[in-house]
């Protein structure tokens, strides 16, 4: 059954999202493409912490990276594919360095924690001192606290920017797309060794599996996810600051995977839209404090509703929760 | 050579900051093994006991950062020990990311009470001169500080029968509890006390920085390098790492600015995590507290 | 309990009498929106509440007369929060959603270059009502705040000539900071004076006991200082505890532009010279006027009227007479009918728009600090905004875009 319902509602969550924006007015679909690159982060997240097992508390440094090397990429060689490849590979390579530095260093899960979060406020606290014309790379000036601006929109070769509504269309395809290979990936060999890795390193190491190995891949590959939803978020915006950086935008993805489901992949995405979606209301009025909400959630979630509302969900729907997210799927257009 | 000195006061006063911010979260992940996210709130609260203790209860500035801030912020600590870190002993990940919660939640919670702007005092003590130069007192004050709070913890944990439990805690709970020991009371105390030199730090801090709601965001990375690379060991620990990145961070920002500072110290400590994963008391003064 | 028809429409007929005769005084073509985002928590706050309250001031005087064109001024107000992403997404809310007839928005440089090509791109009109470090060039912007060839300038060479030449400059790191660092650097040069050293701190750095050292050991004439923010005025409370404050001289355009006089106290503070375009001291009848009005509606002990905050009154004054001069609020014909050289009477003198530059021309006024106040020293009338007209022209190149920095 799942294995048609599953890919079944994947495709109809397609359709109705290049369909979505016909429909929308147009500040409603900048809103929601905010809320869609938000979710390719998420998903990042959940693949390297929630299939890998690697507690990286600092996923909005490479979301972060590929927004400014976006930035930077298309600023020098217009904005194409080689600004896009860039904006891949820059925070790839990042975290190919910082994952070779900590997973063959052997540093168990909370320093890694402890680390990617130190490094994200690193990437901070660097940025932010950038704002002197001394500070460029060909012809973009970095511009520290005051960030980027007027950063050009990715082009169809023809050289027209994609129009909002596109960019929109564009969001949905890359999830879609990024949970279909995901999902590929990990019946996959090293798809399966992530998994075993995460189950338990010491029986994987002893079967022989090369441990620091399968996370460093693993590391990578949500790197690069993650900097792509920076790339299109550069994209949605024009425009990218240091704050990308900051504490709360890394609080906020472990809070999205968390009240998602840390095992699933929809789980984050949809965990990701309703707190965004929440916040952003609670944002315009001024009673009630957004971090005020986002901690209580934190905070009740790891201690009452651990596993997250998917698969508790999913669980109480059957019994095996392992055939993964059903009830939810439609709703993610 | 007079500037020499004024160097020398400022490197012992970078040290001095980095004892107070951290050797409350030091005391709570050495003898628990929790990772407390919610320490740069507290460091936080501390501030504001002594800013509105000062100027809205009228009470003098010494009283309210050196007796009320602690008092005050150890008993939040032990209510959330009781409310939320003792549902999760054991589970070191699921309590860091509980605290985190609470972190964001304090820091909404005084936005909403007390506004998202900058309050503060001003420095209690006069300047102090050195040939042509000056430094301020308050540096002076606070290299005092952290010395005594080091001997404070020292004669508690050596001197005082709950400083032998809970030494003993951290060793072994099940043996202390077979022995007749309260394991779960040892652990709230400790967590309480560790609130407290939060809240005595960010007091002494206040007049230095001020205080806004959001401040604990710009202690918390230091502190947890400081605590991770010091190791187990308390107070060696805490002690040697302060050192190390304290005079790191102040003499880069001495040659170079602030900035840069802050990203040796830091990058500095990855090195450091890198080459000793235990931190430094897990190789050096292993014995020690 | 049901309510049938005619109860409802009577209740209905109520409620439409009730909304007429509350806003008779308006024609029945609704209110004009004029959306406005200024900073009003997240550390530039000392900033923002002034300017809100101001803009709160003039729209409801401008209702009190009768609204504009008839129709009742309406103020939607944002709180970006001091953080760029949130200057972004409700830039375009305020733009899309609300179709405002002009935005007023953004206290840092940083949040007017995040704003200003939402507001190009979207042809909204946009006022930036701040003391800034000068040289923007868009004819969708009006600047109605003073540029530093008005300000810095002045304030340079009062202090060349009271304390000495021998400066040392610490600053914001941002555009704004680094900009203004450079002014000085230029007008310490043309007066004969000597920077002996620049030092740039993040907005978010409270530790400042290392810089202060260092200004000992370069034994300046004066420190200047371009520090923004909260965080900043821990620089003040350090300076004052290091035993430095009346024995090095201070001067800064930035000082008392978030408060900071009214916040720190007198011992912390007295001396400092500052220089501005308004000062809520000043002696004349339409300043007297107004500070009582505003202090009517907010209060007496309201904290202080900073420049800001009267930035955006004037601002917010400008842009009305423009409407009424055009007789609609169509961006382009109101860009034109402010082009024509419209000037008001401000509490702060007059204050006339610069056809070129969309700049204004105004008086400015050099201050010391002193009890929570600001005292003024001397006053220079009617400044153009010299700076930005060496480079920028929109009636010859209507369609320029960019802003403009000084090169040495």
């Amino acid at each position: 059954m799942t294995r048609v319902i599953q890919p079944a509602l994947l495709f109809a969550a397609l359709v109705l999202g290049l369909l979505a924006p016909g429909w929308l007015e147009l500040f409603t679909i900048y809103e929601f493409t905010a809320y869609l690159i938000m979710a390719v982060l998420a998903l990042s997240l959940a693949f390297v912490w929630g299939k890998g097992g690697i507690m990286c508390l600092g996923q909005a440094a490479f979301f972060g990276l590929g927004a400014y090397a976006w930035a930077v990429g298309a600023i020098n060689f217009g904005p194409g594919l080689a600004a896009l490849a860039i904006s891949v590979a820059v925070p790839a390579a990042f975290a190919a360095v910082l994952g070779y530095f900590m997973f063959y260093g052997r540093i168990n899960d909370i320093y890694i924690g402890v680390i990617t979060l130190a490094v994200t406020l690193i990437l901070f606290n660097l940025i932010n001192s950038t704002s002197g014309p001394q500070y460029r790379i060909g012809s973009a000036l970095l511009g520290g606290f005051n960030g980027m601006t007027g950063i050009p929109t990715l082009a169809w070769p023809n050289g027209m920017p994609l129009d909002p509504a596109e960019i929109f269309r564009l969001t949905v395809i890359v999830i879609v797309a990024s949970i279909v290979a995901i999902t590929l990936y990990l019946k996959t060999t090293p798809g399966k060794t992530a998994i075993a890795v995460r189950e338990n390193e010491v029986r994987a190491e002893l079967l022989g599996y090369n441990v620091a190995q399968s996370k460093l891949i693993t590391f990578t590959l949500g790197g690069a996810l993650a900097g792509l939803g920076g790339c299109l978020f550069a994209n949605w915006g024009a425009f990218v600051s240091p704050t990308i950086f900051s504490l709360v935008q890394s609080a906020q993805i472990i809070i999205w995977v968390i009240v998602g489901g840390r095992g699933t992949l929809i789980g984050p995405i949809l965990g990701c839209i309703a707190l965004q979606w929440a916040t952003t209301k609670l944002g315009t009025q001024q009673v009630v404090q957004v971090n005020l909400v986002l901690g209580l959630v934190l905070a009740f979630f790891v201690l009452v509703v651990p596993q997250g509302i998917v698969p508790m969900v999913t669980g109480l729907l059957r019994r095996n929760s392992r055939t993964g997210p059903k009830a939810e799927a439609e709703q993610n257009a | 050579m007079d500037f020499a000195s004024v160097l020398v006061i400022e490197i012992l006063g970078s040290i001095a900051i980095l004892v107070l911010i951290s050797i409350g979260l030091a005391v709570v992940f050495g003898m628990m093994k929790v990772i407390n996210m919610a320490h740069g709130e507290f460091l936080m609260l501390g501030g504001y006991v002594a800013i509105y203790g000062t100027n809205h209860a009228g009470l003098n500035f010494w009283v309210s950062a050196l007796i009320l801030a602690p008092l005050v912020v150890g008993l939040v600590g032990l209510a959330l020990e009781w409310l939320v870190i003792r549902h999760l002993y054991g589970r070191m990940i699921d309590t860091m990311l509980a605290t985190w919660g609470i972190s964001l939640a304090l820091i909404g919670g005084m936005t909403m009470l007390v506004g998202n702007t900058t309050t503060g005092i001003p420095t209690p003590l006069p300047s102090v001169s050195i040939g042509d130069y000056s430094v301020s007192g308050y540096v002076i004050f606070l290299i005092v500080l952290a010395l005594a709070v080091f001997a404070g913890l020292f004669c508690l944990f050596k001197l005082t029968t709950f400083g032998l439990q809970a030494r003993a805690t951290t060793q072994n709970a099940d043996m202390v509890a077979a022995l007749g020991g309260k394991p779960r009371r040892i652990y709230a105390l400790t967590f309480g006390l560790g609130a407290a030199l939060a809240g005595l730090g960010g007091a002494a801090l206040a007049p230095l920085t001020g205080v806004i709601p959001t401040i604990g965001a710009s202690y918390i990375a230091k502190a947890f390098i400081t605590v991770i690379s010091g190791g187990a060991a308390v107070i060696a620990g805490n002690l040697s790492a302060s050192v190390l990145f304290g005079s790191v961070g102040q003499i880069f920002t001495y040659v170079y600015t602030p900035v840069i500072g802050e990203v040796a110290l830091l990058v500095t400590a990855i090195v450091l995590i890198r080459i000793l994963p235990q931190g430094i008391t897990g190789r050096f003064f292993k014995r020690s507290i | 309990m049901t309510m049938n028809r005619r109860q409802a429409l009577g209740a209905f007929g109520a409620a439409t009498a009730l909304s007429l005769v509350s806003s008779r005084a308006f024609a029945q073509e609704g209110p004009i929106t004029v959306s406005a985002l200024y900073d009003q928590s997240g550390g530039l706050e000392s900033y923002g509440q002034p300017i809100v309250d101001a803009l709160r001031f003039a729209v409801d005087e401008q209702n009190a007369k009768g609204g504009l064109l008839g129709r009742e001024v309406k103020l939607n107000v944002y709180d970006p929060q001091s953080n760029m992403q949130l200057y972004a997404q409700f830039a375009r809310q305020a733009a899309l959603s609300d179709k405002p007839a002009v935005v007023f928005a953004g206290i840092t440089s940083a949040s007017r270059e995040v704003v200003r090509p939402i507001m190009r791109q979207f042809n909204t009109l946009y006022f930036y009502a701040n003391q800034y470090e000068g040289g923007v060039c868009d004819r969708n912007m009006f600047a109605t705040g003073v540029t530093p060839g008005q300000t810095v300038e002045k304030l340079v060479d009062y202090s060349v000539r009271n304390n000495g030449g021998k400066v040392y400059i610490v600053a914001a790191d941002y555009n704004y900071g680094q900009i203004i660092a450079d002014w000085v650097k230029k007008y310490t040069a043309d007066h004969g004076g000597e920077v002996l050293g620049v030092e740039f701190f993040p907005m978010d750095v409270t530790d400042f006991k290392t810089s202060i050292s260092k200004i000992q050991a370069a034994k300046p004439d004066y420190v200047w200082s371009a520090l923004v923010g909260g965080a900043h005025i821990s620089f003040y409370r350090q300076w004052k505890a290091a035993g430095m404050l009346g024995k090095i001289p201070m001067s800064s355009t930035t000082f008392a532009g978030g408060n900071e006089h009214v916040i720190l106290t007198p011992e912390e503070s007295d001396g400092i010279m500052v220089c501005q375009n308004y000062l809520q001291e000043l002696e004349n009848p339409l300043n007297k006027q107004f500070v009582a009005d505003f202090h009517a509606k907010f209060g007496a002990d309201y904290p202080y009227i900073t420049e800001l905050g009267m930035g955006a009154y004037q601002g917010f004054r400008l842009w009305a007479a423009g409407v009424e001069k055009a007789g609609t609020i169509e961006r382009q014909p109101v860009i034109e009918a402010l082009e024509t050289g419209i000037s008001i009477d401000a509490p702060s003198g007059r204050v006339t728009i610069d056809p070129k530059t969309h700049h204004t021309t105004m008086d400015v006024h050099i201050a010391r600090v002193e009890n929570g106040g600001l005292i003024p020293v001397e006053t220079f009338e009617q400044q153009p905004p010299a700076d930005t007209a060496l480079v920028c022209d929109l009636i010859a190149n209507p369609d320029d875009n960019q802003q403009y920095v000084i090169d040495f």
